[in-house]
């Protein structure tokens, strides 16, 4: 079986984040960035399926350059090759762009198993896995916080906003998982060392059969038109509740404000 | 004047009852064309006098129940075809898990932009303009579709709902759906027990608790009762099964916006931060005077929570009667 992991690389969400003033993009070339965490779920799954039985674990992203350390990150935790696609056209590429690239991939790919995360650590939409799904025509199965794959059946237990469901779904498929359902492996001293042997490919938007005006700042269907700093928070009244008054203070705050 | 589609939501169970999100999109809607409400279900008529209080012109209802069985894909296709019927100038839905699901299918399928968790919508000289609320509420953008009918999921609380009473037509619509929608479907379904208080993403005050708890959740829930509150929890204590997932705040649980938010024994870990710093208001109850939620805060008390909250559950109790 072919898994494929789609693995986003974000700028560091307890770092510096901040928008490009030329184009209102997000600055992905002068800020520190790495694996979105959400999809070292998704590699996590991806590795406990191959575990399992038998299949082999390809990590696939759509970004700059430095993205290719999200792929470095993912052949560490165990991956066996990598996928970057590059291309100086794809910047400013917004959801729907994106989840045509990573189609365009997957098919190259000739995945089995498509596995995402439930969303970036940046856009945060958590539309791509059911974008790709459409554009591949496959059955999605999204959210997972519980996952098992038995021969061809995919199955995923998911706490919804009303409910508490089961899902299944047939191979091939693509499935997205929640960071409740499992507890992602640091790479370990070997896993580093053998991750610079693995095999990683390097594909231009030419390689997928696009051209650049299909992709990119170009072709975004939407723009942003304005991005605001928040102004800082001015200094909250911190009490301590020595001998019991701070009950009394924090109900008093809550009067005030008119919460009661 | 141009047709606005709204995806009504609505309870399964029983039938029809309408969420104030949908009284919130109905009336965002206006401020674009004339709202043409989209139910899928059962039973409309339940859920008509909700719409036509919110100003629906007309109700489109689709009862096929396969729409129900399958997931989200046929939810989508339904969309598309009574896009293809009513050509409105935009689409509102939503911002929960289902909602963006059905949304991103149909971008794709109506090669549309998308927006996703809108805070506020009104109408530009070029089509809606969104402000969204990015980088867990360090920024404001604002935004628009520039390709296709744009499609836009809104977060509660994103409009105070306006009554404009209409008495809306319903009009039956039948959607075909293709084999390949049917291809992922549930199989077994649990409802999520009611607790009797307000949903977390639309209530205006909400109580959370974290790994200060200790796992007990009592103090919490009894002060938030005290309110009249929603109960929010941090993910250390859903991790340790204190509490249920479907009541995490934070990144990958739920973004509130309340008017208040009241943070206990949470020490405010980016990942949280990033679900409630945008609430109007916020209180913590922490004992580390150094805890990073009181950067946030509006008023903080440095304290245990198992001796603050009793007692001012006692109080607000007090005062209320
Ligand atoms: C603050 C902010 C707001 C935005 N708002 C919008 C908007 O409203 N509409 C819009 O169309 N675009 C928007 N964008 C752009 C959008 O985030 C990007 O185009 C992105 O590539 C796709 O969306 P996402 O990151 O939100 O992905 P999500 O849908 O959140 O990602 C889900 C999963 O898809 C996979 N994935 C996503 N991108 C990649 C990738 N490049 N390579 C490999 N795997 C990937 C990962 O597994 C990820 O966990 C926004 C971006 C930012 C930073
Ligand atoms: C990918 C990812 C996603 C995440 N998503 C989320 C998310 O959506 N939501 C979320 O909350 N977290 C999320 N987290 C986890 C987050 O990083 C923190 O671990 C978590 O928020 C900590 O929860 P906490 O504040 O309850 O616990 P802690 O950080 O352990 O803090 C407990 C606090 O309670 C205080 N305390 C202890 N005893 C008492 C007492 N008796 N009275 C008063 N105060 C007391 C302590 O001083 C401390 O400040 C995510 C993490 C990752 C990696």
């Amino acid at each position: 079986m072919k898994i494929v992991v789609c693995a986003k690389f974000v700028p560091d969400a307890t770092a510096d984040r901040r928008f490009r003033s030329e184009d209102n993009t997000v600055d992905r070339a002068g800020v520190d960035g790495l694996l979105s965490e959400l999809d070292e779920y998704a590699v996590e799954t991806a590795l406990t399926v191959k575990e399992a039985g038998d299949a082999e674990v390809t990590v696939l992203t759509v970004g700059p350059e430095q993205a290719a350390d999200a792929v470095k990150k993912g052949l560490q935790m165990g991956a066996d090759a990598g996928v970057h696609v590059l291309d100086d056209a794809i910047h400013g590429s917004d959801a729907v762009a994106t989840s045509l690239i990573l189609a365009k991939a997957l098919a190259k790919l000739e995945a089995d198993l498509v596995v995402f995360g439930m969303g970036s650590t940046d856009g945060g939409m958590g539309v791509v896995p059911a974008m790709v799904s459409e554009r591949l025509g496959l059955p999605a199965v999204t959210l997972g916080s519980e996952v098992t794959v038995d021969g061809q059946t995919v199955r995923i237990r998911r706490d919804g906003d009303t409910a508490s469901e089961t899902i299944e779904g047939t191979l091939p498929l693509v499935l997205s998982v929640s960071d409740q359902a499992n507890e992602p492996r640091y790479p370990s001293f070997k896993g580093i060392m053998a991750a610079k042997k693995k095999p990683v490919e390097t594909w231009s938007l030419a390689d997928l059969e696009l051209t650049p005006d299909e992709v990119g700042g170009s072709s975004a269907w939407t723009e942003v038109v304005e991005v605001t700093a928040r102004p800082p928070r001015s200094a909250g009244t911190i009490v301590t509740d020595e001998d019991g008054s701070g009950a009394a203070e924090l109900v008093g705050f809550l009067s005030t404000n008119k919460f009661l | 004047m141009s047709n606005v589609l709204v995806l009504v939501d609505h309870t399964d169970n029983p039938g029809g009852t309408v969420r104030k999100t949908t009284a919130e999109l109905l009336t965002i809607a206006r401020r674009l064309g004339e709202p043409v409400a989209v139910f899928i279900g059962s039973d409309v008529q339940a859920a008509l006098p909700a719409l036509g209080q919110y100003g629906a012109t007309k109700v489109i209802a689709l009862s096929n129940p396969e729409l129900s069985q399958y997931l989200v894909a046929p939810k989508a296709e339904a969309l598309q075809q009574v896009a293809a019927k009513v050509e409105p100038s935009a689409i509102l839905i939503s911002s929960n898990a289902e909602g963006k699901e059905i949304a991103a299918r149909l971008a794709v399928k109506l090669d549309s932009g998308l927006i996703t968790d809108a805070v506020d919508v009104q109408a530009g000289d070029g089509g809606p303009v969104t402000t969204q609320s990015v980088f867990a509420g360090n920024f404001t953008v604002q935004a628009k579709v520039t390709h296709g009918t744009p499609i836009i999921t809104v977060k509660p609380n994103a409009a105070t709902p306006e009554v404009a009473e209409t008495s809306p037509e319903v009009e039956e619509f039948d959607v075909t759906i293709s084999d390949a929608a049917k291809t992922a479907r549930i199989t077994d379904s649990k409802p999520r027990e009611a607790t009797g208080r307000p949903e977390l993403t639309e209530a205006a005050i909400i109580v959370s608790g974290g790994r200060g708890t200790g796992g007990d959740f009592g103090p919490v829930e009894a002060f938030a009762d005290s309110l009249g509150a929603a109960v929010g929890a941090s993910r250390a204590a859903v991790d340790s099964g204190w509490y249920p997932h479907a009541y995490q705040v934070g990144q990958t649980g739920k973004t509130v916006s309340p008017q208040l938010y009241v943070a206990a024994g949470i020490s405010g870990a980016i990942q949280h931060r990033a679900g409630m710093q945008t609430s109007k208001t916020i209180v913590a109850i922490n004992k580390d005077p150094e805890a990073p939620i009181f950067e946030l805060v509006d008023f903080g008390v440095v304290g245990d929570l198992h001796k603050v909250l009793p007692t001012a559950t006692e109080e607000v109790t007090k005062r209320k009667s």
